[in-house]
């Protein structure tokens, strides 16, 4: 398996490299450019032609392409046009939170909609699984912004339950050790923080989860029908299994292959979800970032994060692609 | 991958929330019940007051929430409002701005005399003041800060960083229109600055935050101006990340990019020190988000009110206040359209909008009508410039002159997606108007962009018709607005009026400000007779705060110091 895993990694390369090539030109396609964005009411031709000249943004282009590759190569990404900080540096510290807010709405959706899924399924045709079906099928309709706000004003403005906006109180004491706030309060042991991390974490993670939770609900029931079914469920039944071994193991383990690979897919799309729900709660992830830097034309800062995010998706997949042969022997990785 | 390992401790009051009794009645889920009884037990133990610092026992901690981070903290490197709205309250200029409107008035400079000629200004210092460094604040380090500005080169000196000082001291050494030719130290408390040509806008463009005094030896000492990286990649100095040094009454404490900027009080202030003991500048991008956490008590106030939600905010309960505006918003005319050439056109159009209408049904609250391009505060304002009244008959009339009489069809550009303290709402705007001259007989051909591709629209190429755009002014000088707009010839206008660009060059030279003001009231007129656009109107940005903030020190130029804000609680 290591070998596949390997042979996997070098694949990226190639991936990764034509992504290069299309993300640089794409950015460079969209109409202003940085200086345009820089300026604002501000901007002269002249001006614009100074900041152009002075980040080169005028040569010819397969010639900025090859620069910014051969930085790349170093391990340079360049500097933010906004912040002016190295994009690695804003990556880093931007990306724990998003991967904080990402993997707690992933076990939210996981966590309820798996059982949900397989609950609905058991009560086939009656009134739970027609307002399951019907449930999901709003989660995924309603637009996550909306009940992003909706939530909100609920839990903390209207109940001052949970805080409106950012990821920690200043009055807590909390030392940031990994950049993800809530494993940094475990470890250290600053409960308090750990805690006051989280609750800034749940209406974002909701909001974020509602669509992946209802996916996952439709595939788990759609999965678990079918293989309620099958020929092996039967046998097994009639020999006498037990009905906890029927559902864990025949089952539910059958059942999970797509539901696995749904997951695989909502966890990437969790990372490019996040741009909506960070902006409305002031989120200090990466989504947020990278939406300002699509409106301010910030192209380092658009290559270096588009690539850092296919990486991460990438990689997600592998994860997804080897869990299968641990949840179904009979798949091998090719 | 890790975050920079930091610590943050502080003793600052978190506001309450509201408790609302809901909380209690809404029982249900015992998660919730758990969550409800942790954060509040987490609230009271971090409330109570900061105590220590502050003179009274109210809560000296103001948070105020901006809409992005601050591109720097070194302003002279910096031309975005959130930068100046810190920058404001941690650095001090020679030269100040009344309190409430835009007029220069002395600040670290108690007085100052120029040479009849125009050229140099000696400035005599406020005594007893220092760096929040401890560095003392006398000429030298005015000079200091002159020679500073003068002396960047390379990535320093693009628009990009050094905007204000550029496009003002027009360039650096070595440039042959560089304004600025020396700075001495008369004595400890005494600067001259000579210029190589007058400029009348020289007193009030010191009272900009870019041109605020810096500590020289915090500069130094944190490589201010090694803005360096290469060209393709540009980075701030280790200065403007983290060691901002002025005179105000704020010092920098700490900055957490994405999240908040906080400041502490400088206890050696040389002025009034206030009651914020502390400002949390939070960073809330979305507009309904900032007012969410408004009403939900985690900020104590905001900037830029949507026009819709100024009503629901005070029946609520919130302070909602109004800045005197110092922006204009206006339908411009491409003069490269060919029926835009005509006068009789640019006239029928300015006589078939009905400002009023505009005011009254889009606009926010104390929103003006405009009759020239200038806010009435601003120097040179004219009351008595030509207008074009709202008169749609007469508007037909005209377009018939022009041979017009059976309709007119023209591009109407504006941006989407955007809002801006002129233009808060430009979807609707447009509406608003192409009503009004479809009314009279011309056909609007919308072309609506994002705002990016819309200023490259409008400024790079000639590809628009009649658009809107507008402009916050930034000091008190008209040369800020109508010098911009009508100094030279542009894309934007398409016109070539060497009349109009000689009469804007004579006014920026004179050194009298009355002088100038008479001035630029003749060349409002001579702009009104022109018509190059219609003045739509001066709108007003507003702001909300909490209950408890019972004064806030609003500026129609933003210049706004916390040290004045008073709370009751």
């Amino acid at each position: 398996m290591l070998r596949t895993i390997g042979r996997r990694l070098l694949l990226l390369i190639p991936t990764l490299f034509g992504l290069t090539v299309l993300l640089f030109f794409w950015v460079r396609a969209l109409p202003g450019g940085p200086a345009a964005a820089l300026l604002g009411e501000r901007a002269t031709p002249e001006a614009i032609e100074r900041i152009n000249e002075a980040y080169g943004f005028n040569r010819p282009l397969p010639e900025q392409y090859i620069t910014w590759l051969g930085r790349l190569l170093q391990g340079d990404f360049g500097n933010s046009i906004e912040t002016r900080r190295p994009v690695l540096e804003e990556f880093a510290n931007r990306f724990p939170a998003t991967v904080e807010l990402a993997v707690l709405a992933l076990i939210i959706a996981v966590g309820i909609g798996i059982p949900l899924g397989y609950w609905a399924a058991r009560n086939h045709g009656r009134l739970l699984d027609h307002v399951s079906v019907g449930a999901s099928l709003l989660g995924i309709t309603i637009p996550v912004f909306f009940l992003a706000f909706m939530l909100k004003w609920l839990f903390a403005v209207q109940l001052g339950w949970l805080p409106t906006t950012g990821r920690q109180d200043r009055g807590v004491d909390a030392t940031h050790a990994t950049g993800f706030y809530v494993l940094d309060g475990l470890l250290t042991g600053e409960l308090d923080a750990a805690w006051n991390a989280f609750i800034h974490l749940l209406l974002p993670a909701l909001a974020l989860a509602t669509i992946p939770l209802a996916i996952i609900v439709r595939i788990t029931r759609a999965s678990v029908l079918e293989v309620v079914n099958a020929d092996y469920v039967r046998t097994g039944r009639a020999k006498g299994v037990s009905r906890q071994i029927i559902r864990n193991r025949f089952v539910l383990r059958n059942a999970m292959l797509p539901v696995v690979t749904t997951i695989g897919l909502q966890a990437g799309l969790l990372i490019s979800g996040a741009v909506l729900t960070e902006t409305v709660f002031a989120f200090p992830g990466i989504g947020a970032f990278l939406a300002n830097a699509i409106f301010g034309r910030d192209f380092p800062v658009l290559q270096g994060f588009v690539l850092f995010i296919a990486i991460s998706y990438a990689l997600i997949n592998l994860l997804v692609d080897i869990s299968y042969s641990v949840i179904d022997p009979r798949v091998r990785i090719q | 991958m890790c975050e920079r390992s930091h610590k943050e401790r502080s003793s600052t009051v978190i506001p309450s929330a509201k408790r609302r009794l809901l909380a209690g009645l809404a029982g249900g889920a015992a998660l919730t019940l758990v969550l409800t009884g942790c954060i509040q037990s987490q609230r009271s133990d971090d409330g109570g007051g900061d105590g220590s610092a502050a003179p009274s026992d109210v809560n000296s901690t103001f948070i105020f929430a901006g809409s992005s981070d601050p591109s720097g903290l070194d302003p002279a490197f910096a031309n975005d409002g959130e930068s100046f709205r810190i920058s404001r309250n941690i650095f001090e200029g020679l030269i100040g701005v009344e309190q409430g409107g835009a007029d220069p008035e002395p600040l670290l400079a108690e007085s100052w005399e120029t040479t009849e000629d125009g050229l140099s200004t000696t400035f005599n210092l406020k005594s007893d003041v220092t760096f929040h460094d401890g560095t003392p604040f006398n000429a030298e380090a005015v000079c200091a800060n002159f020679e500073r500005w003068y002396n960047w080169t390379g990535i320093a000196a693009t628009e990009s960083l050094s905007y204000y000082y550029g496009s003002l001291f027009g360039g650096f050494a070595g440039d042959e229109d560089a304004l600025y030719e020396s700075c001495t130290a008369d004595d400890e408390l005494t600067a001259t600055v000579t210029l190589t040509r007058p400029f009348s806008g020289f007193i009030p463009a010191l009272s900009l935050p870019a041109l605020a005094m810096q500590s020289p030896t915090a500069m130094e000492e944190y490589g201010a101006d090694d803005v360096g990286g290469s060209a393709e990649a540009p980075e701030y100095s280790e200065y403007a990340e983290a060691h901002p040094t002025g005179t105000g009454p704020f010092m920098f404490d700490s900055w957490n990019p994405g999240s908040e900027v906080v400041l502490k009080a400088y206890p050696d202030y040389w002025g009034e020190q206030g009651q914020v003991q502390e400002i949390i500048f939070r960073v809330i991008d979305d507009p309904t988000a900032r007012r969410q956490a408004l009403e939900a008590g985690d900020i104590d106030g905001y900037d830029l009110v949507a026009p819709a939600d100024t009503a629901a905010l005070e029946e609520a309960g919130f302070n909602v206040m109004q800045r005197d505006p110092f922006t204009v918003l206006y339908l411009g005319f491409n003069q490269q359209v060919e029926e835009l050439q005509d006068p009789l056109v640019r006239q029928a159009i300015a006589h078939a909008i009905d400002r009023e209408a505009l005011v009254t049904q889009v606009l926010p609250e104390g929103t003006q009508e405009a009759t020239q391009f200038i806010p009435p505060v601003v120097n040179g304002y004219n009351e008595d410039v030509t207008t074009y009244e709202h008169d749609p008959e007469r508007a037909r009339e005209l377009l018939a002159e022009a041979g017009f009489e059976d309709g007119l069809e023209l591009t109407f550009n504006y941006p989407v997606n955007i809002s801006r303290p002129y233009m808060p709402n430009p979807e609707e705007i447009f509406v608003a108007l192409s009503g009004q001259l479809e009314e009279v007989g011309i056909t609007v051909n919308p072309v609506a962009d994002e705002w990016v591709d819309y200023l490259d629209r409008i400024q790079g190429t000639a590809d628009h018709g009649i658009h809107l755009l507008g402009w916050t002014g930034d000091y008190n000088d008209t040369d800020n607005f109508v010098g911009v707009f009508f100094g030279t010839q542009g894309n934007e206008w398409g016109f070539d009026n060497p009349e109009l660009f000689q009469a804007l060059s004579e006014a920026r030279q004179i050194p009298d400000f009355e002088e100038a003001g008479e001035r630029y009231q003749e060349i409002n007129e001579q702009i009104a007779q022109f018509l190059p656009g219609v003045p739509l109107a001066h709108p007003a940005p507003s702001l909300a705060f909490s209950p408890r903030v019972t004064s806030y020190p609003a500026s129609p130029v933003n210049d706004e110091v916390y040290n004045l804000i008073e709370l009751s609680e």
